[in-house]
């Protein structure tokens, strides 16, 4: 292996009242591939902010080249060549792909009136975007790029500003299967033209199929380091957790009843007119929803949960038909939607918990109008206790939660009222494993006690790990059902890539 | 009362002292009183206008607004001969309708809040001009209404009525944003219009509310301002006043993208922006510098909240 050209050594970082880091060292070398994992909370982001420069470690050595740092600043970090590819991407969509890599250092034309030679900036990219096997061009705005392919410009930005340390974090996190098989093939170019990953994910497959080696954090100190040959999902949760988590997924108690609590009838959204969707969802039962982003399920929970106006075809509740395009009323049907963004649509981040847990049910903790303070409080308490929300008081703002905790309240919001369907849109997405698995626990046990839920998922392993059944997804419709039992990667990917024949031949 | 509301009035505290200290007819009872009065008239507008901002909107037409309908309130009044009673419903009806009007246009129709009360502000004028074809509305010579008056420009034991309006007005819509549901579903709204509508909030029935409010007490306002001035030239009457209102409501701490302020904050920001119009008149500065002294006044309160809730958070 090549020499590392960057040491951190002894890292500390100490804020008041925690030890976020605690003596952390880390090497990186060319073409490696360093997957870092550890569950929120264990100072990952914190040890890659250090790298950027962006935050001052309270005490270690940084060596870059030889050359040893208290400290790096941003400045530093850029011209040692370590590039960033944020989770929440940092791109201008109004503007396009070439002004996006070259933003705050655009090739002039010369002259006083300092014009942007949008050529040269065109052909300046275009290499970069051929390395990465990019299926769009230099002018091609940004507005019209899938997720995956702005990810693919990330890293295009990143390698224009010759980075030799890339970190990623959790980049896939919002990619399904192909993209993310195609991110992990870019990784595979990057390696091979000489460039260090850092890859956070918690996603732990990746890591196996691409990791030269794993890094674990857990509290802040270093857990454990594994080879490239000992890399398995069993063996990182095991340092991540300091413990083995015997089964990440409950199995049902019972087998659920045959009761049909919501149904679609010919359902049909704005994003597929031609198409219908036709769906039953028992009582008891978890219902994984899977198939590629933009196959419609996101679309199909608005539509459920009265979002979105379908264009056609009804949505029943335990027979009786739900008035279309109106949340309200989908809430008033026991339908309960967890979204997708839950900074976004699912909480307000800066009111107090139990604010957020009574913002739906706001007229059942008021008596002629007026909210009462003191059930709302009671509320929030009561939810806080049950889901076992991590927080030193209810009156503590939803924003300074963690991924997993902000879920919880989400979670809270719903069940403090009574549902009958819970439609629960990428629960687990940016949530640590520890959290995941409670987060599995309680939708089984809302399974079990009667509840139909609805999960859609991205995550191959969850969807296969948690679901009653599988409903998958592709363009537009369901393409197929598969039981507990007939439930596999394999079956799942092959529905979800190719629309199923008359005579099952795909 | 939050530490800004309180931030506030001692600065009110300090500029009045200050003020007083230079002009003692500064504390006289009629200055006061005179005082009190634009407070009132004003603190009306501006809570309305508060209500609007709360949902992340804007409301500029209310200058325009008090113009239109104070013309056709004392037309109503005055060439009509209807009794004032029914004058004064109909005129709040009105209102109601216009804020409906823009509710409306708002929500269903997916247009933003400055443009379509940007152009409120250039119709109402003109239909304002347009009907009086520019000639001054006023009442006849010797026309009195007692009851009108005492309600509107009366004075009881030395306090004028408009201030107690305001201050009632004032204390209902504490009530309503501070305590109630609607309040609650405002504040949501305004803070994160998506997850409140993901929380099954009639989100644009809420924001069709806050412009309904808005122009209630914009046409009662509107009254107040006509018997007040008792003569109104169309193309200058209700100018700027807009402006007084949002600058009310960002000295009281409201926030322009909505889900933030207080309704102690907005009546005190009213009460700031007379007294420094007061300071102006009886410093003897040059009422030509009337602006420019609000307008200093107002960037260097806005700046000092937001350069101390900066330390605050560093220290923190």
């Amino acid at each position: 292996m090549a020499e590392p050209f960057l040491i951190l050594s002894d890292i500390c970082k100490a804020y008041p009242g925690v030890q976020a880091l605690d003596h952390v060292a880390l090497q990186a070398a060319p073409a490696e591939i360093i997957g870092l994992v550890g569950e929120n909370g264990a100072g990952k982001s914190t040890l890659m902010k250090i790298l950027g420069g962006v935050i001052r470690p309270s005490s270690g050595r940084i060596t870059i080249d030889g050359q040893s740092h208290d400290a790096l600043n941003v400045g530093q970090s850029m011209a040692a060549g370590i590039a960033f590819v944020h989770q929440e991407l940092n791109l201008f969509d109004n503007l396009d792909v070439a002004a996006n890599v070259f933003i705050g250092r655009e090739p002039l034309m010369g002259g006083p009136l300092r014009l942007v030679d949008r050529k040269k900036m065109a052909a300046m990219v275009q290499p970069f975007l051929d390395m990465l096997g990019a299926e769009f061009t230099p002018t091609t705005p940004v507005s019209a790029l899938s997720i995956a392919a702005r990810q693919i410009l990330e890293i295009a930005k990143a390698l224009s500003q010759n980075a030799r340390l890339l970190i990623l974090d959790e980049p896939t996190s919002s990619l399904t299967m192909s993209e993310t098989q195609r991110l992990l093939e870019v990784i595979g170019t990057l390696k091979a033209r000489g460039v260090c990953v850092i890859f956070v994910t918690h996603r732990l497959n990746e890591l196996t199929a691409c990791a030269d080696r794993i890094v674990a954090l857990r509290d802040g100190r270093l857990a454990g380091h594994l080879a490239k040959a000992d890399i398995s999902p069993a063996a990182m949760i095991q340092l991540m957790i300091g413990r083995d988590l015997k089964s990440l997924y409950t199995p049902p108690r019972a087998a659920a009843s045959a009761l049909p609590v919501l149904e679609t009838m010919a359902l049909t959204t704005a994003a597929w007119p031609v198409e219908q969707v036709n769906l039953t969802l028992r009582q008891g039962e978890i219902l994984g929803l899977a198939g590629l982003i933009g196959s419609g399920r996101t679309e199909l929970a608005r539509a459920l949960f009265g979002i979105d106006r379908p264009l056609q075809g009804q949505v029943r509740v335990n027979g009786q038909p739900v008035p279309p395009g109106d949340p309200a009323k989908a809430i008033a049907a026991g339908i309960f939607l967890v979204p997708e963004d839950r900074k976004q649509t699912g909480l307000l981040l800066d009111l107090p918990i139990a604010e957020n847990v009574v913002l739906a049910s706001l007229p059942a903790h008021a008596r002629a109008g007026m909210v009462q303070a003191g059930r709302i409080q009671s509320t929030g308490q009561r939810m806080k206790g049950e889901l076992d929300i991590r927080a030193a008081d209810v009156a503590v703002r939803a924003g300074t939660l963690s991924g997993g905790n902000q879920q919880k309240v989400v979670l809270a919001k719903w069940l403090s009222l009574s549902p009958r369907v819970l439609i629960c849109d990428e629960p687990t997405r940016g949530i640590d494993v520890g959290a995941k698995q409670e987060i599995y626990l309680m939708l089984r046990r809302l399974a079990d006690s009667g509840i139909a839920v609805l999960m859609i998922s991205s995550d191959m392993e969850e969807v296969i790990g948690v679901s009653d059944r599988v409903a998958v997804m592709h363009e537009g419709r369901i393409n197929g059902i598969l039981q507990r039992t007939e439930l596999s990667e394999h079956a799942v990917m092959q529905l979800a890539v190719s629309r199923e024949t008359e005579d099952g031949a795909t | 009362m939050t530490k800004k509301d309180i931030g506030l009035l001692l600065l009110i505290l300090i500029v009045s002292a200050a003020v007083a200290i230079k002009n003692p007819l500064f504390l006289s009872p009629i200055n006061l009183a005179n005082t009190a009065n634009l407070i009132g008239l004003f603190g009306i507008v501006a809570i309305g206008q508060a209500v609007v901002i709360m949902t992340g909107g804007i409301e500029l037409s209310v200058g325009s607004i008090i113009c239109l309908l104070g013309v056709l309130f004392v037309d109503l009044l005055v060439n009509f001969g209807l009794p004032w009673p029914v004058v004064l419903i109909l005129i709040m009806c009105l209102g109601a309708l216009i804020g409906l009007l823009h509710g409306l246009m708002i929500t269903r129709l997916d247009l933003q809040p400055f443009i379509v009360t940007l152009c409120g502000l250039l119709i109402y004028r003109g239909a304002a001009r347009f009907y009086t074809a520019d000639a001054t509305a006023g009442f006849k010579f010797g026309q009195t209404f007692p009851t009108l008056e005492q309600m509107t420009i009366g004075r009881i034991a030395g306090v004028p009525v408009s201030f107690m309006a305001m201050l009632v007005i004032g204390a209902v819509m504490w009530v309503v944003l501070h305590r109630s549901v609607f309040g609650r579903y405002l504040q949501a709204v305004g803070k994160n219009e998506e997850a409140a509508r993901y929380s099954g909030i009639p989100t644009q029935r809420v924001i069709v509310m806050a412009y309904v409010i808005c122009g209630l007490l914009t046409s009662l306002s509107a009254v107040y301002f006509a018997m007040y001035t008792k003569s109104i030239s169309p193309s200058s009457h209700g100018n700027f006043y807009e402006l007084y209102a949002i600058a009310a409501a960002v000295l009281g701490g409201f926030s322009l993208r909505g889900g933030e302020g207080s309704i102690v904050g907005v009546v005190l920001g009213a009460v700031l922006l007379q007294v420094l119009q007061n300071l102006v008149n009886l410093l003897g500065i040059p009422s030509s510098l009337n602006f420019a002294v609000t307008g200093s006044v107002i960037l260097i309160g806005v700046l000092a909240d937001t350069q101390y809730s900066k330390y605050r958070k560093r220290r923190l």
